[in-house]
This record gives structure tokens, C-alpha cells and sequence, in this order.
């Protein structure tokens, strides 16, 4: 099983090989956060692997808010600090695009 | 014959057309450009306008000035593009164009009012500004000259907008701009911004983030703005974090224009799906962008709409030939970044490359250096207004190639 010890992330912390993601990678990924995912958190989380399956790139902020249908405030209270790039870390991804 | 049409005659569209006309037959093809607009703005200039170094005045010149006698320049709203159709309709002008090309220019604009309680009425203005617009730069610049000091906070909403190191411009400057009034030590000069540092690439992030602290300024990163309570005086994060202000500098959100998102043509900030290395748009092969109005991951700056230019006209070019374009635009940046006292840092950059120290553009030789305070770079800046109106704007020859080089930085 792949845990948290045998896989690689880079200097900003997001997975090196995405390839590697599970579901339980996540769980653990999310502890080292500090979140315990509920339902709401993998609603956002299944949304955005979808769509960067589709794109190629981790969603900004407000794709999740307007794509996942949760609002910008509930967000931040389920992902404290930048949601965007916990979501992405916690999904698998690699860094939103937002940042040029 | 033929309609080439160039929506917006800012920097980027304004260069299109300057080139165009040289590569099409002028007896098969017409040129048309349309803005709403008839005065051209030279953007980077704002930033100048609030500390008294610029005037309005310096800004502002007639978009005809730039634009050749072939191209027939319409100023009107553009009420709807339907790419299906290749079919342009033109609010005030009360026309449709039909176009066989279509280049997209409409830049991005500040959008006040995502940020609830942002552009109130009671404060809008009066302590809350915004700088990007020459009204607001003019506005605070009013504000400066008289204020007796206090808590300055400025404010990026989100990312990404225009000009990403204008913001530590606009703090370097300020700071300077306070020492010269002799109030700096009356003034608290606190940046809060989305990002997790003073800038988005990290070698640049550490050392700007290392010169904000060396003037005394406070960055407070990760900094989520919800809302601006004006009564209070504060600004308030998704967390609850209030910082209280007493001016409020602000960038407020950037998007596209109001026309991509009522075509249905743009992204959830009204910036079109791009090709980011062809400049062709996903969805519509006859349709490209050049500038800020694309998605794509690349500063929107002018210098970025510049090195554009050429991989676009060359592209627009195969594909009138029935070739595939190539995809050769690879993101370069190249910001002079003022940073007071009449000096400068200048960044180059792409999408695979951060900025790294250096000399520019001769390697070894400069007269720029990169990433390094120096005086060259302020007089390369206060040069390039100069330069814009003259050479760039017409499409001439700049000293500097379309693709990043890496001669002469050292990793």
C-alpha cells in the first residue's frame, strides 16, 4: 500500500507522482494538514481531480467554489489558510496555475 | 474580400494591427480594429502617478497616433462575438462584422465589486483606492500629497492580475515617496496578499521579500481578503483576520471583459481558453489572442503582449498558409521593478524558468542587471516610456528576442 512514507513531495509539498494518489494517501495527507475528511471534503476533492483530470491543472479558487457548489467562506473553513493549494496537495495535483 | 478584425487597441492589439498590414495584400484583406475607447493609456505609467513623478497628462495620447491609415479604426462597444458564426456585433457603431480572423485584445480590467464593501460609496476614493485605473492613480495621488501619515495597507484580492510586481513597486515607492516628505517614520506600510510571499516565483519571492523588510514594510502572506468594513476601518479574511487601515490601496479582482463572458467564450474570470503556447484559442481555430485577455499561465504585462507578437503574426501567418502553428511562445516576462531612490531591479522570465541573477540583455555586460537593486535599471524604466510610444506601440524592432535566453544568468 502506499503511505505517506514511501512517496516523494517536492519543495512546496505536493506529490512528485501523482500516480501514486489513493484514497487513503489522501486521508493521511490531510492529517499532516490537520483536516479529518468528511463527505463535504471529498465532494471538493472527487471535483477537482475531475477537473484536472479534464485541464491538466489543479482548479483556482474559484473553480472549486463555483464548480463544487460550496461557497468561498465554507471553503476556507474546511481548507483554513489557501484552500486552493491544500485542495491540491491533499487531492494529488500539482500547484494552481492562479500564481503567475 | 477578406476581414481581419482586432478586438481592443491597447498595447497588444494596437501592435497587431501595426504588423498585419505589412504582411497581408491590402487588396484582398481589410483590417479593422474596434475599441470603446480613444485615448491610449500607457498602463505602466500609473504606478508613477500617485507619487507625482508622472502626470496624467504623460499617460494619455490619441489611439489614431498609433495606428496606420490602412486599418479602419472603429470606436465602439463590442456587444457580442459569436464564434460559431465568425460574427462580431458593435453596440454604439449598431454594426455586425463578419470576420475570417479574429484577434482578441480586450485585456483585463479591476473588478471592485467582487470584494463586498470594497467600492462603497462612503470610502470609495475618499481613503480606498484603487491605481490601476488612471482616475484612481490620479485620486490617491491627490490623497498623498496632503495626508499627515498613519496605517497604509495595500491589497491584492486575488490572483492573478495585471502586472504582478507592480504591487511591490507601488510599496518600494511609497516608502521612498514618505522618506522625501520626511513622514516615513509616521506612515506603517503593511502588504497583504493571497500569495505565500512578496512575489509568486521563489528566488525572486526571498529576495523582494528580503528588500520589503530591509524598508521597513510588513508582509502578511496568504491573506484572503472577504471584505472591506469601512466603518471600522478594517479588512477582513476568510479566517477573521481584521487589519486595520486608514488609506487603503487596492487591487481589486482582475477579469477579462464583460463582452468574453456574455459571448459565453471565457473561463469563470473571463479570460479565454488559450493554446499557452501557440496563442490560439482551445475551441476556435480562426480565433487568438494576444495579451491578457487568454488564460494562459504568463504575467499579463505589455512586455509579455510584445513577446507575444511575433509568434503570433508568425502563427496567424502558417495557418493562412494551411500550416499548423507552431508552438513556440514560451512565456517570457521582462519586468523593470522600481524600487525608490532612483534605483531598480529587473526580472526575466518564463514559464520554466524563475528569474535568476544576471546581467541583461548583453550576457556579462548588461547595462541591466537582473534581480539586483542598481541605477541602470530606474533609468531603463523611466527610458521604456520613450520607447513604447515610439517604437513598440508601431511594432519596431525591440533589443530584446521573443524567447527567454539564458545567456548571461547564472543559476
Amino acid at each position: 500500500m502506499t503511505t505517506l512514507e514511501n512517496i516523494t513531495l517536492n519543495d512546496d509539498g505536493y506529490m512528485t507522482e501523482p500516480a501514486q494518489w489513493t484514497e487513503e494517501l489522501a486521508t493521511a495527507l490531510a492529517e499532516k494538514e490537520g483536516i479529518t475528511l468528511t463527505d463535504t471534503h471529498w465532494t471538493i476533492i472527487n471535483f477537482s481531480r475531475e477537473q484536472a483530470a479534464d485541464s491538466g491543472a489543479a482548479p483556482t479558487l474559484r473553480q472549486i467554489t463555483k464548480g463544487a457548489g460550496v461557497t468561498t467562506k465554507d471553503l476556507f473553513k474546511l481548507f483554513p489558510k489557501g484552500p486552493a493549494k491544500k485542495v491540491a496537495k491533499i487531492s494529488g495535483l500539482g500547484k494552481p496555475e492562479g500564481c503567475v | 474580400m477578406k476581414t481581419f478584425l482586432i478586438l481592443g487597441a491597447g498595447t497588444g492589439g494596437t501592435m497587431v494591427a501595426n504588423k498585419m498590414i505589412d504582411i497581408l495584400d491590402m487588396e484582398e484583406w481589410r483590417v479593422v480594429i474596434v475599441d470603446r475607447d480613444e485615448t491610449h493609456y500607457y498602463q505602466p505609467g500609473f504606478l508613477f502617478i500617485p507619487f507625482g513623478t508622472y502626470s496624467p497628462a504623460d499617460v494619455v495620447k490619441p489611439k489614431r497616433n498609433f495606428l496606420p491609415p490602412q486599418v479602419d479604426v472603429i470606436f465602439s462597444d463590442i456587444e457580442l462575438i459569436e464564434p460559431e458564426q465568425s460574427r462580431v456585433t458593435l453596440g454604439k457603431a449598431k454594426k455586425k462584422i463578419n470576420y475570417d480572423y479574429l484577434v482578441i485584445a480586450t485585456g483585463s480590467h479591476i473588478h471592485p465589486e467582487e470584494t463586498p464593501g470594497l467600492d462603497d460609496e462612503a470610502a470609495w476614493m475618499k481613503n480606498v483606492f484603487p491605481y490601476y485605473t488612471l482616475d484612481g492613480a490620479t485620486k490617491l495621488g491627490n490623497f498623498l500629497k496632503f495626508w499627515k501619515g498613519g496605517r497604509m495597507v495595500l491589497n491584492i484580492a486575488e490572483m492573478p492580475i495585471k502586472c504582478p510586481v507592480a504591487p511591490l513597486e507601488f510599496l518600494f515607492l511609497a516608502d521612498w515617496f514618505f522618506h522625501e516628505r520626511g513622514i516615513r517614520d509616521k506612515v506603517d506600510i503593511t502588504f497583504t496578499t493571497p500569495l505565500s510571499g512578496a512575489f509568486t516565483k521563489p528566488r525572486a519571492s526571498s529576495i523582494l521579500g528580503g528588500m520589503l523588510d530591509d524598508k521597513n514594510i510588513n508582509l502578511v502572506p496568504d491573506y484572503n481578503i472577504m471584505e472591506v468594513d469601512h466603518g471600522k476601518q478594517v479588512i477582513r479574511s476568510y479566517d477573521e483576520t481584521e487589519i486595520g487601515y486608514d488609506v487603503l490601496v487596492t487591487i481589486p479582482t482582475n477579469m477579462g471583459a464583460e463582452v468574453i463572458g456574455n459571448s459565453g467564450m471565457g473561463d469563470e474570470l473571463n479570460f479565454v481558453p488559450t493554446n499557452k503556447h501557440t496563442l490560439q484559442t482551445d475551441k476556435w481555430e480562426n480565433v487568438w489572442i494576444i495579451g491578457d485577455a487568454g488564460n494562459l499561465p504568463a504575467s499579463k504585462a505589455g512586455s509579455v503582449a510584445h513577446f507575444m507578437l511575433d509568434i503570433l503574426i508568425e502563427n496567424i501567418h502558417r495557418d493562412m498558409e494551411g500550416l499548423e502553428p507552431l508552438p513556440n511562445f514560451d512565456g517570457h516576462a521582462n519586468c523593470y521593478i522600481e524600487s525608490g531612490f532612483e534605483k531598480g531591479v529587473l526580472i526575466d522570465f518564463n514559464y520554466d524558468v524563475e528569474p535568476l541573477p544576471g546581467k541583461f540583455p548583453l550576457p556579462g555586460f548588461g547595462p541591466f542587471s537582473l534581480l539586483k537593486e542598481s541605477y541602470a535599471n530606474h533609468w531603463g524604466k523611466m527610458m521604456f516610456r520613450w520607447m513604447y510610444w515610439n517604437i513598440l506601440l508601431k511594432g519596431g524592432e525591440m533589443p530584446f528576442e521573443s524567447q527567454m535566453s539564458m545567456a548571461g544568468k547564472w543559476k
